[in-house]
């Protein structure tokens, strides 16, 4: 079967961000940038997929500025088969990706869609969920498990007090959590072939998809700086502090 | 204006997180509805109307909601919400689960994980890991908005005198099914709303260690939290787990044992009111955040820290 897999660019997870000066937004200029680290967890399982015989085609798709064909590239040296870049400029929100995803989903007509949970830059984690209510498929998100049979895909999910499986009509979108799996690493001769594998760039134009958001950010602001604290020198002086100071016990 | 909150539950009760949802309803102003879906939920929907400032109780008792399924929910929640001003539920994984296909449903985007209300229409929320705070203004017909529990105070519990009302048609969209659950069974108080957190990390060594915590969490009634190190590594289950990837939390108390303090993890507790930090690396980054650090052998201090309090 085919699998799509979304990847985005994201600031690398490393990095502190700044706040610009103007509240616009944050400082991303020549700052390092990665593949989220959810969306490796994606690529990875598509793989794994692709290894164990279930998967026969991994289509990997990016939706962002031209420079995103980097994350792509480190995609096809992981294992997959081909790249498709939606490029805008523009920094989209989670439904406008959602939507472009949608189309790609009609274009490709892939029997599993594999997202990460969330964006570490937006930490939205509303795209897998939105693509599966625009497609009509079902979801499985927040995934520790995936195991392919038959037409149904059975899905343990991450839930708030442990683990839920459930069974998932194919197609389906599946959205990774941090267990799932362990991405590799991309070796240098794979890195090389990647560079020869196909690369497709669309448009949301081509693709009829209109961009518009209902939300608009209005400022970017720095969090509160907590104020500095203290060291104490033993045991015996925290509890002190901590019942008499801080009055918390 | 009228705003649909949807109630976190598990069939038996209602979740404290529906609390702080009512709470951040009640700041945008306006009729509060709740809606309680699943099955057999007569004593949820009892509690939700009993919830102070709730008008209306909408329940949706059906075997097609048992388990939350996203499939079957959101349409249920289209239906109902497509009359509201906003739709609000819990940042829970239920409320994630499912509010981003409701906002899709709804051709609208959607708002994650608001920690404050300025407007009916204008809400803060935390980016890059809580490293900066964004003001997104929705312009959207209905506001789809899931809400950090830690950033509003919960109601009060007892109070109302909402009507409850029998609503909607089974949507049962038949594309998947419920297979089986394990939950982490724990004694002590719930991580996202317990007063006092106590949080081991790689320091712990083992899953075994994690008793020294248990035994101090005990003594001081805190729920027992983990970094990402400490539940990759096995020690304990992924629910422990507290940063941008696991829970947010935010208690009075937030002790951090053998956490150095990578930016995910402070993405999950820095807005606790007071951490300490027991570490026995003084460069560790946790005590940049910390009110009151400890450089010492957590093995020795621990235990000592549990005797002592």
């Amino acid at each position: 079967m085919k699998v799509l897999v979304a990847v985005k660019r994201v600031v690398d997870y490393n990095v502190k961000v700044r706040v610009k000066a103007d509240n616009s937004g944050v400082d991303l200029a020549n700052v390092k940038m990665s593949m989220n680290p959810f969306c490796e967890i994606a690529v990875e399982e598509a793989v794994r997929l692709k290894e164990k015989g279930v998967a026969t085609e991994i289509v990997v798709v990016s939706i962002g500025p031209a420079s995103a064909q980097e994350q792509l590239r480190t995609a096809l040296a992981l294992g997959a088969d081909r790249a498709i870049l939606v490029e805008s400029a523009d920094e989209l929100n989670s439904l406008a990706v959602a939507k472009l995803l949608k189309a790609v989903v009609d274009k490709e007509q892939p029997q599993l869609v594999i997202l990460g949970k969330q964006a570490i830059d937006s930490d939205n984690n509303q795209t897998g969920q939105m693509l599966a209510a625009l497609s009509g498929y079902a979801q499985g998100t927040f995934a520790s498990k995936v195991e392919v049979s038959g037409d149904k895909v059975a899905v343990t999910r991450e839930i708030d007090g442990g683990l839920q499986t459930v069974s998932l009509n194919l197609p389906a979108i599946v959205t990774t959590d941090l267990r799932l799996n362990e991405p590799r690493y991309a070796s240098l001769p794979n890195i090389m072939k990647a560079k020869k594998k196909p690369l497709e760039v669309l448009t949301p134009d081509a693709l009829g998809v209109s961009t518009a958001s209902t939300n608009k950010t209005l400022k970017v602001e720095a969090p509160a700086a907590r104020s500095a604290g203290i060291k104490v020198k033993s045991v015996a002086e925290l509890v002190e502090k901590l019942k008499n100071e801080a009055k918390v016990i | 204006m009228t705003i649909l909150v949807i109630a976190e539950h598990d069939n038996k009760a209602l979740a404290p997180a529906t609390l702080n949802t009512v709470a951040a309803a009640a700041k945008i102003g306006g009729d509060i509805h709740v809606l309680v879906a699943g099955q057999g939920v007569g004593a949820v929907a009892e509690a939700a109307a009993k919830v102070a400032g709730v008008a209306k109780v909408l329940v949706a008792d059906n075997a097609a909601y048992a388990h939350q399924l996203p499939e079957n929910v959101a349409p249920l929640v289209v239906e109902l919400g497509a009359g509201y001003s906003h739709i609000l539920a819990a940042a829970t994984s239920n409320g994630k689960n499912i509010l981003p296909r409701v906002a899709a449903q709804l051709d609208v985007d959607q708002i994650s994980e608001i920690i404050s209300v300025e407007s009916a229409d204008t809400f803060k929320r935390p980016i890059y890991a809580g490293n900066a705070i964004a003001t997104v203004q929705s312009s959207a017909a209905v506001k789809v908005i899931t809400v950090r529990a830690t950033g509003f105070d919960a109601v009060a519990a007892e109070g109302g005198s909402a009507a409850v009302e029998a609503v909607g048609a089974a949507h049962d969209a038949g594309k998947s099914s419920f297979v089986g659950e394990e939950l982490a069974k724990s004694d002590r108080p719930e991580l996202t709303a317990a007063k006092i957190v106590v949080s081991g990390g790689r320091g712990m060594q083992n899953g075994d260690n994690f008793k020294h915590l248990y035994a101090l969490a005990d003594k001081l009634g805190a729920a027992v939290g983990a970094s990402r190190a400490a539940v990759d590594a096995g020690f304990v289950p992924n629910d422990m787990q507290v940063g941008q990837t696991g829970k947010i939390v935010a208690p009075q108390l937030y002790i951090a044992v053998g956490i150095s303090g990578a930016i995910q993890h402070l993405a999950g507790m820095k807005d606790s009111k007071v951490i300490v930090a027991i570490n026995k690396d003084e460069e560790a980054p946790i005590f940049q955040v910390a009110d009151y650090g400890l450089v010492a052998d957590l093995f020795e201090a621990v235990p000592e820290l549990e005797k002592l309090v």
